[in-house]
This record gives structure tokens, C-alpha cells and sequence, in this order.
């Protein structure tokens, strides 16, 4: 009877203290959330994907540890050539751990790249277009893993720049890439090389040449580091195209200050 | 009074290390190490990312089990010694004896999520070594901008100070285990159910934040459910809070403040839990 009556005493304290931390717990929570950190949505179609045990454990604060074997299975797939399932073992991989950018950038390379070209190359598939098709819909997988990684860690240069290279080599939209590489820049932690890519794809976008000769003139104004060859030569065919009047050329000043 | 505590919590330190708890860090050792080997064939990243998803996985599974269990047969095992009664008999309180207690396992906790981050440590600096060592070999005449590129991107991925904020987490919600389940155990007639109990509500108190969400939305499931929801929310401790490792091993940086109050909510659980505990130990029959 003593017993009864000290556990209803303590589970009235807690109810009591449960009331006194709730808006403390509820303010955490909210910060936590707005520093980006416990992002992962653990709903009932991550159940399906990944089986009652592992949800379980992904449940209980085991979210990386499940992750983890879930990527070494991703990779055993991808060995075997399963791409269909490693579609589904990224998608539970991403889910459980949406602030590791190394999911996010290898599951898009292997969708846009490996997958993609198997599916061109599918001896099993006689029809051309239908290759075609599944090569397409592999691109498109691999741009729909950057974009969530993105909405994820929207601070991160380097799923942007991923995102610029796919779009540049996969999808032939320079002006979209450009946007992506030039975003990357912007982003703390930006290799230097990414504001050149962005340059150069604007240079190849009908109707941006201006906005890419304005951004090689800022980047040639840098410094020799970054007077690459490369950046000399889109210079001066911009300058060319554009028209810049003889004294503003960099290009051609260089040429006459250093024959 | 705090010799008194001091003495128990030193006997209950010993006798714990004589139960050969420790085995168990040979079995993390053999996981991380041979997880690190088990993982070439990944990109670089890849396999820094799995090495620490892994190690802090064990180290919070580990040290989980080891607060869950050790302090479930804290009580039992005395009574049962019936060392117990000899020492309530000297002048010593019942709330020292308790406190010498949860102080013995919280040292020992400490200990094992020290050497166990010490384990981790050392691998993740063997292993960074490793990689560099492999770079250098295979990048021999390139030059050295490019070099040092590459050492810089292994050297990154490797040990950082926020790992270090994980293990601090990490035992804290190991502290908070052990004081809750010491709690159950101050009602529980049985080992056997202090620890069922507990892990009962280590699952609960993952799921408190949803249900809490859940009472205070506008969803109206009607006032069996919402009274349900109410009482999980209010009775269970938040884990979900205290679940940061995740993200610290996905690289993301805990701001100092949310770092602070995430450890403030843990303390205050465990001087709580703590607090609950002696008042129901004091009027326990023996």
C-alpha cells in the first residue's frame, strides 16, 4: 500500500515537473529545429522502406548507425549492379541522415552517372529510345537527390557546385549551371575555382555574355592566380563578341603591357 | 556526509570494475578498428562519414546498455548481498547511500565513454594518417598546391572538436539513463523488471517529442488519445533533445547556446530523477 502510494506521489511530481519543462522543452526544440539539427522525418513510408527492426533502431537515436549499414548495403547493390535498389537504399540512407552531404552527393553521382550510363548501355533493351528514356529518368534521379540535399543544407558550396556540374554535363543548361556554380561561390567555404565554372557557363549562355565578361573582368582584376589561360582566352572572346572598345580590353592591355 | 557519499561511491566503483563491465570496450575496439578496414573500397568521405556513423552509434548503444543495466541491479545486488542493511545500519542516510551510489555509476559512465572517445580518437587519427599516407604516395609529382589540397580535404574529415561535443552528449544521456532507471528501481521488486521498465522508457521518451507535438497540435483524436498523448508527454523525459550526435557526426555545428541548453534539460532531468528517487528510497521498506 506504501508502495502505491509513494509511485502515485512520484508520477504526480513528474506530471508537475512535465508541466514546468514543456515550454523550455517545446523553446529547445524549435531552436534545435532552426539550427538545421534533427531534420530527419521518420514516417511511415521510411518503416516500409527499411523494416521494422531498423526503424526501431533509427527510432531509439540509432539514426547514423542505421544509416551507416544501410549505405554498405547501397554499396553491395551497387557491386551487383542493382540500381533499382540502390534508388530506394539512398532514399532511406538520405532520409535518416539529411545533414550528411556525402549521401546526398554520392547517391546524385551514382543515379546521373553510373546508373545512367548503364541504363544507355542495357544490353537487355533492345529499343534505343526506351535507353534513352531510363538514361533520362537516371539524370533526373540524380538531379532530384542535389535538389533535396540542397533544400537540406542550404549552406552547403558544395552540393551547389555538384549541382552545377550535373546540370552543365547532363543536362546542356549552362544558364541553370551557371546559377548553381555562381550560388556555390556566394557560399562560405568555396573553392576558388567554382566562381571561374560559373563564369565560363555564363559565357555560354545566349544573352548572359555580359554578365560573364563583367564576372571574368572582376576575376582577372583578382590577381595572377587567377589569370588562367583559360580565363585570358573567354576574355578576350568576349570582348571580341561584345564589342569592348580597344582601351577597356584587358586582354589586349595585357598584350601590350607584357608582349 | 559527503566522506560518507564519497566512500560509497568509490565501493560501488570498485565493485562494479569487478563485475568485468570493461569487457565491452574490447568489443568496440575490435568494431571501430575493424569497421575502418571493412570500409575501403568507399570514397574517402564516404568512409569517414560510416567510420564515425559507427563508432558513435556504438559508443551511444554501449554506454546506453551499460547505464540501463549496471544501474538495475545497483539495489537488487545489495539487497540480496545484504550489504545493504549493514550499511544502512551504520549512521548513514539513506540519501548518501543512494547518491554514493548513482555517483559510483556516473563515474564509471564517465570512464567509459572517456576511453571509449579515446578509442575513436586514436582510430580516426590512425586512419586520417593512413589516407594521407596513401595520397601522397599516389599524388608523388604533382604539384604541391594540389598536394596539399588533398591533405587538407582528408585532414578535414577527420577528428574536429564538435566529435567532442558528441561524447560529452552522449554521456550525459547515459547519466540521465542511469539516474532514471535507479528511480524504477527504488518501486521495482526485480532486476528483471527495473531493466524492462527502463528500456520502456528509453523507447518512450524517443517518441515524447512526437506525441507532445501531437497533444498540443490543433488534431482533435479525441479525449481518450489526447489525455494518452498528454501523459506520455508529460510523464516521459525528451530524448529526441538529447539525440544530437546524428547531426554532429553529419559535420553540422551545435551553436554554443542550443549546446548549452541541451545539457541544461539533461542536468535537469537527472537532479530530478535524482530527487524523486531518495524521496521514494526514504519511505521504502527494506
Amino acid at each position: 500500500m506504501r508502495r502505491v502510494v509513494t509511485l502515485v506521489l512520484v508520477v504526480s511530481l513528474l506530471l508537475l515537473f512535465g508541466v514546468a519543462r514543456l515550454p523550455f522543452e517545446r523553446k529547445l526544440d524549435a531552436s534545435q529545429r532552426s539550427a538545421n539539427l534533427r531534420s530527419a522525418t521518420l514516417d511511415l513510408s521510411l518503416r516500409e522502406q527499411i523494416g521494422q527492426l531498423s526503424y526501431v533502431a533509427a527510432l531509439s537515436g540509432f539514426r547514423s548507425l542505421v544509416a551507416a549499414l544501410l549505405w554498405i548495403e547501397a554499396h553491395t547493390a551497387w557491386e551487383q549492379t542493382a540500381w533499382g535498389r540502390m534508388v530506394a537504399l539512398f532514399q532511406s540512407v538520405t532520409t535518416l541522415q539529411p545533414r550528411s552531404l556525402i549521401y546526398w552527393d554520392i547517391a546524385a553521382w551514382h543515379m546521373a552517372w553510373n546508373a545512367s550510363i548503364a541504363a544507355r548501355n542495357n544490353p537487355k533493351e533492345p529499343s534505343e529510345f526506351l535507353r534513352m528514356k531510363a538514361e533520362r529518368e537516371y539524370h533526373e534521379l540524380g538531379l532530384y537527390f542535389l535538389k533535396r540535399g540542397i533544400a537540406n543544407n542550404p549552406e552547403s558550396a558544395m552540393l551547389y557546385e555538384r549541382l552545377g556540374i550535373l546540370l552543365r554535363d547532363k543536362f546542356n543548361d549552362h544558364s541553370a549551371a551557371a546559377d548553381a556554380f555562381l550560388k556555390a561561390a556566394s557560399l562560405p567555404g568555396a573553392p576558388a575555382y567554382v566562381k571561374r565554372m560559373g563564369a565560363y557557363e555564363l559565357a555560354k549562355t545566349p544573352g548572359r555574355e555580359r554578365e560573364a565578361y563583367e564576372l571574368l573582368h572582376k576575376i582577372y582584376l583578382m590577381g595572377e592566380s587567377e589569370r588562367l589561360p583559360s580565363v585570358i582566352t573567354m576574355l578576350g572572346e568576349l570582348e571580341e563578341k561584345l564589342n569592348i572598345p580597344p582601351a577597356d580590353r584587358l586582354i589586349h592591355e595585357q598584350h601590350e603591357s607584357h608582349p | 556526509m559527503i566522506r560518507r557519499i564519497q566512500t560509497i561511491a568509490a565501493s560501488t566503483w570498485t565493485e562494479l570494475i569487478r563485475l568485468k563491465v570493461f569487457y565491452f570496450l574490447v568489443i568496440f575496439a575490435l568494431l571501430v578498428i575493424a569497421s575502418s578496414f571493412f570500409l575501403a573500397g568507399f570514397s574517402f568521405e564516404a568512409e569517414f562519414q560510416m567510420l564515425k556513423d559507427i563508432a558513435l552509434g556504438a559508443m551511444s548503444i554501449f554506454s546506453a546498455l551499460l547505464a540501463i543495466l549496471a544501474a538495475a541491479n545497483l539495489l537488487p545486488k545489495d539487497m540480496e548481498d545484504r550489504t545493504i542493511y549493514t550499511i544502512l545500519a551504520k549512521p548513514v542516510a539513506r540519501f548518501e547511500y543512494l547518491l554514493g551510489k548513482l555517483i559510483g555509476l556516473m563515474l564509471l559512465l564517465t570512464l567509459a565513454v572517456a576511453l571509449m572517445s579515446l578509442v575513436f580518437a586514436v582510430t580516426l587519427l590512425l586512419f586520417t594518417n593512413y589516407k594521407v599516407h596513401l595520397s601522397l604516395a599516389e599524388m608523388a609529382g604533382a604539384p604541391p598546391a594540389e598536394i596539399a589540397s588533398a591533405v587538407a580535404a582528408i585532414k578535414a574529415q577527420g577528428y574536429d572538436a564538435n566529435l567532442f561535443s558528441g561524447g560529452a552528449i552522449i554521456l550525459l544521456k547515459s547519466w540521465l539513463l542511469a539516474a532514471m532507471t535507479l528511480l524504477i528501481s527504488t518501486f521495482s521488486t526485480s532486476a528483471i523488471f527495473t531493466t524492462m521498465a527502463s528500456f520502456a522508457v528509453y523507447f518512450i521518451g524517443h517518441l515524447q517529442a512526437t506525441a507532445r507535438d501531437y497533444w498540443l497540435s490543433s488534431a482533435d483524436p479525441g479525449w481518450f488519445v489526447k489525455g494518452a498523448l498528454a501523459i506520455i508527454a508529460l510523464v516521459f523525459p525528451d530524448l529526441q533533445a538529447l539525440n544530437l550526435v546524428d547531426d554532429i557526426v553529419a559535420g553540422a555545428t551545435i551553436p554554443l547556446v542550443v549546446l548549452a541548453k541541451t545539457l541544461a534539460l539533461g542536468f535537469g532531468y537527472i537532479v530530478v530523477y535524482t530527487a524523486l528517487a531518495i524521496a521514494a528510497f526514504q519511505t521504502r521498506e527494506l
